[in-house]
């Protein structure tokens, strides 16, 4: 019916992602001949302007990249400059620091699943008309939410950007019983992620499968957050230090964002497919089992199944907060000062959404002389677009209405911040009509 | 959100606009887990799109705006959002007073561009971040970075009862003193920018151990240069008070000129 004539699919306003963007994927016939993933987000030039500021500003300033994930901001920044000043941190504040992300994978991976991307699998067009019907998942949605927040909120201060993460340590770290308070609610939150993987296994997924490359930090013994080396099922294992030998980042006309890829291989996929594609026997036997009774085997090459493996983060994220909150003894002080001298470093930590790179060189005053971020979406753009050229020759036939969703639907299983990226979301599909 | 209220009274309609910005104010709506099922019920969420598809014409009772202006195409978007909006409120540092990306402001933009992508001709952007009053009326400006999801209620609520909402101006001083924090400044030594900062995050740097650095921008009527004596008796130098100022609210006036008196002497 559709014929050879050219089609576009067009979404000038991507919803339910964080921050402005579009898609422009043009047809012609059976071909997909064109797609673009627009970020029209405003460039905020943050790498230049943390030039000349102390690096103990970098957490403070580097969280503003993006409201959803400040954390993870902070995380690879005081890592990196850790590095750089050659500071060794407490062993209490490394575990505070697992809890502390473990907060915003469980508020960050609640609100996606289901707040963003469960409204495709059941054809609302928001949360709010999907709790007309489903009201006891919502209500449950945002009381897991709400637990993650918890976490944050009490090492932090607030959810979003909260103030507390410090260079060398936190300000101020709790006491143990402030940590025993959570327990009640996280037993309340594991049960509740377990019966998240079981109802994410549940919804249809489109036959979609590709050949990714997948890139996730592995560490030896524990699923990662903010160590490990940067693996990938293609080889690649290097350290932090190395990635800006092994990754290019690209500036492409139609985006405000910087496409990354694999030095002499090209797009590849960070997040959580890949973190449990390569690191799915670090998992807690609870979060393992419930990957298994879903039908999850790494490889999971269906970015669209990315729902069921952030519900199976989620128990790992709960399982993996009441283990510290069963370990913690808190360290003799908040933080180690760092001294302000010359130096230069890099990190990478496992923000919700994938791998988060930045480096730091400082000068003899402590003062940031260069600065360098690589955030997840960015890294994911390239993907992305591979795979919606891919998807959308399946769709061809489609009314252009269900197919334009179909491939917002895509674009949303990578959990896009465009925010982050601008460092981005409308669907556009061309078919000339 | 789409209404399905057609034939009762018409519930108010909100629209939320996203500028240059982390998202990080508009998402505050959707942390208030509480109360969000009750905020929708109360209104209808006629164009969200961090939260839905559905996204409705203007004009709207209620515009929530987060974000600065840094674009030719966003100095004529706000316009148009201030023709679909009644009461058009702005949300959060960088729709009030320029953002942390106002730093620019001080600079050569066509330097950071370089600094920060390969081919500068791809990019189109202001010399200035700009608050939203720069452009447009503004009705209320809630303060913050980011906004205190509390007060964001408070605001809405009263909006919809047409009366005046219960925001606080005076200072972070106040909220420490409240919870019986004993002042770090004074007992301890540290810079904190709490003197001269508007309340309503309910004092947390302090709280944590830390000075005050001044995310929900100047209080009504502050003593700037009094603060930077006092600064400087604690042994900071210009370059770390002007960097104090120049922060989340570095385009905020009183805070601007606190800064650049820093610079000149």
């Amino acid at each position: 019916m559709t014929g050879r004539s050219a089609r576009t699919i067009r979404v000038d306003t991507l919803a339910r992602v964080e921050g402005e963007g579009s898609l422009y994927i043009k047809l012609a016939g059976e071909r997909v001949t064109d797609v673009k993933l627009k970020i029209y987000e405003p460039p905020r030039f943050f790498e230049a302007f943390l030039r000349g500021r102390h690096f103990s500003e970098a957490p403070d300033i580097t969280a503003r990249i993006c409201g959803i994930c400040p954390i993870a901001y902070q995380m690879s920044a005081v890592h990196a400059i850790e590095r750089a000043l050659g500071i060794r941190i407490d062993p209490a504040v490394r575990l505070l620091r697992r809890l502390f992300y473990c907060g915003e994978w469980i508020e960050s991976h609640t609100l996606h699943v289901y707040m963003l991307h469960a409204p495709d699998f059941l054809g609302y067009q928001d949360v709010i008309a999907m709790a007309a019907n489903h009201r006891a998942v919502v209500e449950k949605a945002l009381r897991l939410k709400k637990i993650g927040n918890r976490i944050v909120q009490l090492l932090g201060g607030r959810e979003i950007h909260p103030i507390s993460a410090a260079v060398g340590g936190f300000y101020k770290t709790p006491a143990k019983q402030q940590l025993r308070e959570l327990v009640d609610d996280l037993e309340w939150a594991l049960e509740a992620s377990l019966e998240t993987v079981r109802w994410t296994a549940g919804l249809e997924f489109p036959s979609f499968e590709q050949d990714y490359e997948f890139v996730a930090l592995r560490h030896p013994d524990e699923y990662p957050f903010n160590e490990g080396r940067l693996v990938s099922n293609r080889g690649l294992d290097i350290d932090a230090a190395e990635y800006e030998d092994r990754f290019v980042e690209l500036h492409v006309k139609h985006s405000n964002a910087l496409h990354s890829v694999v030095r002499g291989r090209g797009s590849y996929l960070t997040g959580p497919l890949a973190r449990f594609n390569l690191n799915s026997d670090r998992l807690p036997e609870v979060a393992r089992k419930a990957a298994l009774d879903a039908g999850l085997k790494p490889p999971v090459k269906n970015v669209f199944r990315s729902i069921v493996v952030r519900a199976v983060e989620l128990v790992f994220a709960c399982a993996e907060a009441l283990r510290v909150i069963r370990e913690y003894e808190p360290p003799a002080a908040p933080r180690v000062a760092g001294p302000n001298r010359a130096g230069v470093g890099q990190a990478i930590t496992e923000a919700p959404r994938g791998i988060l790179y930045h480096r730091y060189a400082l000068d003899e005053n402590g003062l940031i002389l260069t600065a360098k971020i690589v955030p997840p979406t960015s890294q994911n753009q390239k993907r992305i677009e591979d795979d919606l050229r891919e998807y959308a020759a399946q769709l061809v036939a489609w009314p252009i209405e269900e197919a334009t969703w179909k491939c917002e639907q895509a674009v949303r299983s990578y959990d896009p911040c465009i925010s982050c990226a601008t460092h981005f979301l409308k669907v556009e599909i061309d078919r000339g009509d | 959100m789409s209404s399905k209220s057609k034939g009762k009274s018409r519930k108010p309609r909100i629209g939320v606009f996203k500028f240059a910005s982390c998202d990080g104010c508009q998402l505050s709506l959707l942390d208030a887990e509480d109360e969000l099922l009750g905020v929708a019920g109360a209104v209808e969420i006629a164009y969200f799109p961090e939260a839905t598809r559905s996204m409705l014409k203007g004009p709207y009772d209620i515009g929530l705006v987060e974000g600065s202006i840094t674009t030719h195409h966003d100095a004529q978007r706000i316009q148009e959002v201030r023709r679909q909006c009644r009461t058009l409120v702005t949300i959060g540092a960088c729709a009030t007073a320029g953002g942390i990306q106002a730093l620019r402001n001080w600079k050569d933009v066509d330097e950071f561009i370089r600094v920060v992508y390969a081919t500068p001709q791809f990019i189109s952007t202001l010399k200035l971040s700009t608050p939203v009053a720069e452009h447009v009326p503004v009705d209320f400006e809630l303060r913050g970075c980011p906004i205190n999801k509390y007060q964001l209620i408070e605001l809405i609520s009263a909006t919809l009862a047409g009366r005046k909402p219960n925001v606080p101006s005076y200072s972070v001083c106040i909220e420490c003193k409240r919870k019986g924090n004993v002042c770090i400044s004074v007992a301890r030594g540290v810079p904190c920018l709490g003197p001269v900062t508007q309340a309503g995050c309910g004092a947390l740097c302090p709280s944590f151990d830390r000075g005050c650095y001044g995310c929900y921008g100047p209080m009504e009527t502050p003593n700037t240069p009094s603060l930077t004596s006092q600064f400087r008796i604690l042994g900071q130098s210009d370059a770390q008070i002007s960097r104090a100022f120049r922060g989340f609210n570095a385009w905020s006036w009183q805070f601007r000129k606190a800064s650049e008196e820093c610079e000149r002497t």
